[in-house]
């Protein structure tokens, strides 16, 4: 089982120091990068999933992102991915999702693969797009919010039990496939020694565009298809009143909370 | 000067799915401020009683057959006849914002749409305006720290819009509703093998006007009953932070936070929840927070706006007491 996962650079949420530069783009300056959650996830999944039938089996990161991510992939390897694909070229600078599923699927063309899997969405939180726009540009089925992920290499199909509001949806494709994945696949294992010294040595290739035979007008900040107008920071909220009392204080004073603003 | 359009989801009962009335609410105001059309669009296998609804929103929905949508994934399909429809749209019909709901299907067909026709995607927007370049969206960055609004480049593109921004509200009269044939590329296919409801599964949770919460400190899954009883008697939705579903005491469905649910209830009541930043971003943005924890030095202490200090059980307990007593 080959599985190519989608990973994406983010600024550390559990710094809270993250902010927008001067022109609207992301300051990466600002806070250190973490690999995206929801990728971990991804990552944890195919790892299981490769472990599980190792005969020819890799997992390949995927990444576009500025020329600082291979520091962060360093850690996805160290899980124990098999190598790194990192996509990076000035142009690329200022991407909008359209075009960020533009060159992962560019990219994904030159890579084979059973499965490719990617988060559900990232925590810079203004996504949630890309997957499913890549699944599209490559013509792949599109299996979501996978909380299972069953192959079936003989019959050369997958299953993914994807989260409903009510329950599941059992859903069943052929492979190549895309899926995108949740937290309900697994808690990501930890680097051991071992990963962490193996990881320094183990390949991650660069692409530009031009590697990728994409023409640097077609993609990129130049044509991005958003823009930020304006950003302002969310009023404060005001101060906490703390109740200490007893058990009936406490209650008493939520029900009259709740009274007063209104809420019963 | 183009149409607005939204996208009617159809709902698991085969009607209009909850969120699209509110969009479509949304988009009508948008359509009265901007002096624009707007035109509902629904695909399902049978689209008929989703169609007849969002008719009650907006004065004109196209009604697109898709028998493939019976038992198969609708996202990638709608998208394609969504593509067909845009393809062969006369220049005065093309949209100038596709409006749909940003819940998981919503956000698929997003995305697949703007692969399929190059128009870019604003994601899960908390309020919309039109300015002189289109719509002007604000969304909520980095769990809530910042909020930017955004824009088309182009002036045209794709808007997901959370749950809550606006109230749905019916059109003062009802509008027609046309079936067409949409054409579009034949998607790959994703069979829906089974369609599996778990027993007790809640409502969403998003869609919530009040929310109680639970986390480690309710330990176990014994201590969700009162959490449970409290959501029962306050009308509203029970939710967890990643420590309660890690644990297995309570669905993935029910969590809220960085890898769980962004919600915005009116009131959001947190039993034994630390508010740890990832559980924070998913829900700062409620109106009102009480929280109920044993340590006054929670992180949660600095964003609620009333914290109790005691004991979950206790202070629950009474809670439930007094409110069950009031009249009404
Ligand atoms: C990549 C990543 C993603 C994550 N995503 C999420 C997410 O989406 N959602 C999320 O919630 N977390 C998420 N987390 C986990 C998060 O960091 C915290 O670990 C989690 O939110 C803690 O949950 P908790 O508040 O229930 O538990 P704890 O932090 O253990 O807090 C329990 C609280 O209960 C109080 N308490 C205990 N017993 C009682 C009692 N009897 N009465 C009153 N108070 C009591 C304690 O004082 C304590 O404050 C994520 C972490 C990572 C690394
Ligand atoms: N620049 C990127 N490089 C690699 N993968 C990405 C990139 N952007 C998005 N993805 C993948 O797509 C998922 C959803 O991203 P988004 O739609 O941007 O929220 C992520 O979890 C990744 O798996």
């Amino acid at each position: 089982m080959r599985i190519v996962v989608l990973v994406k650079p983010v600024p550390d949420p559990a710094s809270g120091g993250e902010r927008l530069g001067a022109n609207g783009r992301l300051d990466r300056a600002a806070v250190p990068a973490v690999v995206n959650g929801n990728d971990e996830y991804a990552l944890e999944a195919a790892l299981k999933l490769t472990a599980a039938a190792p005969e020819g089996s890799e997992v390949t990161l995927l990444s576009m992102a500025p020329a600082s991510a291979p520091e962060t992939l360093r850690k996805a390897l160290a899980m124990g991915a098999t190598r790194g694909v990192h996509v990076t070229d000035p142009a690329l600078a200022g991407s909008c999702a359209v075009s960020t599923a533009k060159v992962l699927a560019a990219a994904l063309k030159q890579l084979e693969f059973d499965l490719v899997l990617a988060g559900v969405d990232t925590s810079d939180g203004l996504g949630g797009t890309v997957p499913a726009a890549v699944a599209a540009y490559l013509g792949l089925p599109f299996l979501s919010y996978a909380a299972r992920i069953e192959p079936d290499e003989p019959a050369g199909t997958v299953r993914v039990r994807r989260i409903s509001p009510t329950g599941y949806d059992l859903l069943e494709a052929p492979m190549p496939a895309l899926i995108s994945c949740t937290q309900a696949l697994g808690e990501p294992r930890y680097p051991t020694l071992k990963g962490i010294m193996a990881a320094r040595s183990k390949e991650i290739a660069t692409r530009s565009l031009a590697d990728l035979e994409l023409d640097p007008s077609t993609v990129g900040g130049a044509v991005a298809t958003t823009q930020v107008l304006a950003t302002k920071v969310p009023p404060a909220r005001g101060a906490t009143e703390v109740v200490r009392g007893t058990p009936d204080e406490g209650a008493t004073r939520i029900v009259e909370f709740l009274a007063q603003r209104r809420i019963i | 000067m183009g149409d607005l359009w939204v996208i009617g989801e159809p709902g698991p009962d085969g009607g209009l799915a909850r969120l699209s009335a509110e969009v479509a609410t949304l988009a009508r105001e948008l359509g009265a401020s901007s002096g624009r059309d707007v035109v509902g669009v629904v695909v399902a296998a049978e689209p008929g009683a989703a169609a007849d609804e969002l008719a009650r929103h907006v004065p004109r929905v196209l009604s697109i057959t898709e028998p493939a949508a019976a038992d198969h994934a609708w996202s990638a399909l709608a998208a394609a006849r969504l593509a067909g429809l845009l393809d062969g749209a006369a220049p005065a019909e093309a949209p100038d914002a596709i409006f749909v709901g940003a819940g998981p299907d919503g956000r698929d067909l997003a995305g697949a749409l703007s692969a399929l026709t190059g128009l870019g995607v604003l994601t899960s927007a908390t309020a919309v305006t039109w300015s002189e370049t289109g719509p002007a969206v604000e969304m909520s960055a980095f769990g809530g720290k910042l909020l930017p609004t955004s824009g088309f480049t182009g002036g045209r593109g794709i808007v997901t819009v959370r749950p809550n921004v606006v109230t749905a509200v019916p059109a003062g009269s009802p509008g027609t509703v046309e079936a067409r044939d949409a054409g579009g590329p034949a998607p790959p296919a994703v069979k829906v093998v089974e369609r599996v409801s778990e027993a007790g599964a809640a409502a969403p949770i998003e869609e919530a006007r009040i929310i109680v919460a639970g986390g480690r400190g309710v330990g176990g899954p014994e201590g969700f009953g009162l959490v449970e009883q409290l959501a029962s008697v306050l009308d509203g939705a029970v939710g967890a932070t990643r420590a309660a579903v890690d644990s297995g005491w309570i669905g993935y469905s029910q969590q809220i936070g960085q890898t769980g649910k962004i919600v915005k209830p009116e009131l959001y009541l947190a039993l034994g929840i630390s508010g740890a930043i990832q559980h924070k971003v998913g829900m700062q943005t409620a109106g009102s927070i009480v929280a109920v924890n044993r340590d006054p030095d929670a992180p949660i202490a600095e964003f609620a706006d009333l914290l109790v200090v005691g004991d979950l059980f206790e202070v629950g307990t009474a809670l439930l007491e007094q409110l069950r007593a009031r009249p009404g």
